[in-house]
């Protein structure tokens, strides 16, 4: 009798059915150079090795998955989302494939990679107020929304697929590469990262220090004209956090280029500040392990010339732009 | 005497000013001073309780105070206070 074919490897070899099987699954790195006592342990996920490009690839699937077991897509529907790009990428290159049509509303003032990206993956782009920043996306996709009930809108702000796919994925993974985590950093955009690997961190240690970078926004995407204007994702609880910290983009930049000077590594403009983060608080520590999300990879940063031009020179146009 | 940082959606209030230095020895105490010298920012800032505005965030020497001692939190002569209104991060 002919013995049974063997199994194929599969995921633990590193081998997935697909694309969308590869997301998440990333790396921790440690960062022996930048940390700054031996006692003052430094790792990074670095996120920007998914499939396109970000973190954002774990939500994206999570949210599509929910909308299409939840029947809301027709064969008129046309999926819309505020993005500063890359929650629109991720949720392009997926949307491609499944055969859904994708609109993303977009502050005008993003990199051009990101545009590039979102083409190339065949979404359409409703401009934005760069000068509102992503406040204006949101408050423009809802309004266009509200409008047309062919829009339909995952909204990663307020979907609670975000946070879950972070539970579910992000968080097992730190806790498997690093069960000794004492401080978890990750930037603050939506607050999904945050307060999904969070909470699963908090479900083994209790004692975990959950640590938001947030961007200082520059003077000319600050556009609102009053405070009513101000928003806060609904997927986001503050008082999940531990400490909340603004980073200029000018220190995230310097941040984002000892980054690749001193350990190699090629992160994206988030990636710098929640590495400041990182290195503020383990200034305080005496002693423990901090792992740092970085969310990007510089890729999308090149055009832009963020690793070679004069700091000071850049510091003006870095303050004009949405760069997370 | 601190520095507070005042966002442009505020600065209609305070004479165009980016920069204002203000007395008190807590949050608190620096926000009060601030909404007596600048009457138009109270109802932009703090809500019927005297709390904070809940779009409202604030930020000693760039760290949220909210994580610190938040309006009790104690300010130094050389510390820069930074108010910001929320607004959706990147995604």
């Amino acid at each position: 009798m002919a013995s049974p074919a063997p199994e194929a490897p599969g995921p633990a070899a590193g081998r997935y059915a697909s694309i969308e099987e590869a997301i998440g699954h990333t790396p921790l790195v440690e960062l022996a150079r930048l940390a700054p006592r031996p006692n003052v342990r430094l790792l990074a996920k670095l996120e920007g090795v998914n499939p396109t490009g970000s973190v954002k690839d774990r939500i994206a699937r999570a949210m599509l998955d929910d909308l299409e077991a939840s029947g809301r897509l027709r064969s008129d529907s046309l999926l819309l989302e505020p993005t500063s790009g890359n929650t629109g990428i991720a949720l392009a290159m997926l949307a491609r494939r499944r055969g859904h049509r994708l609109a993303v509303v977009l502050p005008d003032n993003v990199t051009e990679e990101r545009r590039r990206l979102l083409r190339l993956f065949g979404a359409g782009i409703i401009d934005s107020p760069g000068e509102l920043g992503t406040n204006g996306a949101v408050a423009l996709a809802q309004r266009l929304a509200a409008d047309d009930p062919r829009f339909v809108m995952p909204y990663q702000y307020g979907n609670p697929a975000n946070p879950r796919a972070h539970y579910e994925t992000t968080g097992p993974e730190i806790l498997a590469a690093c069960p000794e985590v004492d401080v978890f950093v990750a930037g603050l955009g939506t607050g999904g990262t945050l307060m999904g690997v969070g909470r699963r961190l908090r479900e083994a240690n209790p004692a975990v220090q959950i640590v938001a970078a947030e961007p200082r926004p520059g003077e000319q995407v600050q556009g609102l004209r009053s405070m009513e204007e101000g928003f806060v994702p609904e997927v986001f609880d503050p008082a999940a956090l531990d400490g909340r910290y603004l980073v200029s983009n000018v220190d995230a930049i310097a941040m984002v280029r000892r980054l690749a000077d001193e350990e190699g590594v090629l992160g994206g403009v988030s990636s710098g500040a929640a590495l400041a983060v990182a290195l503020r608080v383990a200034a305080e520590l005496e002693r423990g392990t901090i792992v740092v999300l970085l969310a990007d990879g510089g890729w999308k940063y090149l055009s832009d010339e963020l690793w070679t031009r004069d700091l000071g020179e850049l510091s003006s146009d870095a303050e004009a732009r949405n760069w997370w | 005497m601190s520095t507070v940082r005042i966002p442009p959606v505020l600065r209609a209030q305070t004479g165009d000013l980016k920069a204002v230095e203000v007395d008190g020895a807590t949050v608190g105490a620096v926000l009060q001073a601030l909404v007596e010298r600048f009457p138009g920012l109270r109802e932009q800032l703090l809500g019927p309780d005297g709390d904070l505005h809940r779009f409202v965030n604030v930020y000693i020497n760039d760290q949220d105070v909210r994580y610190l001692d938040a309006l009790a939190t104690p300010v130094a002569p050389s510390d820069t206070i930074t108010v910001l209104p929320a607004m959706a991060g990147g995604a």
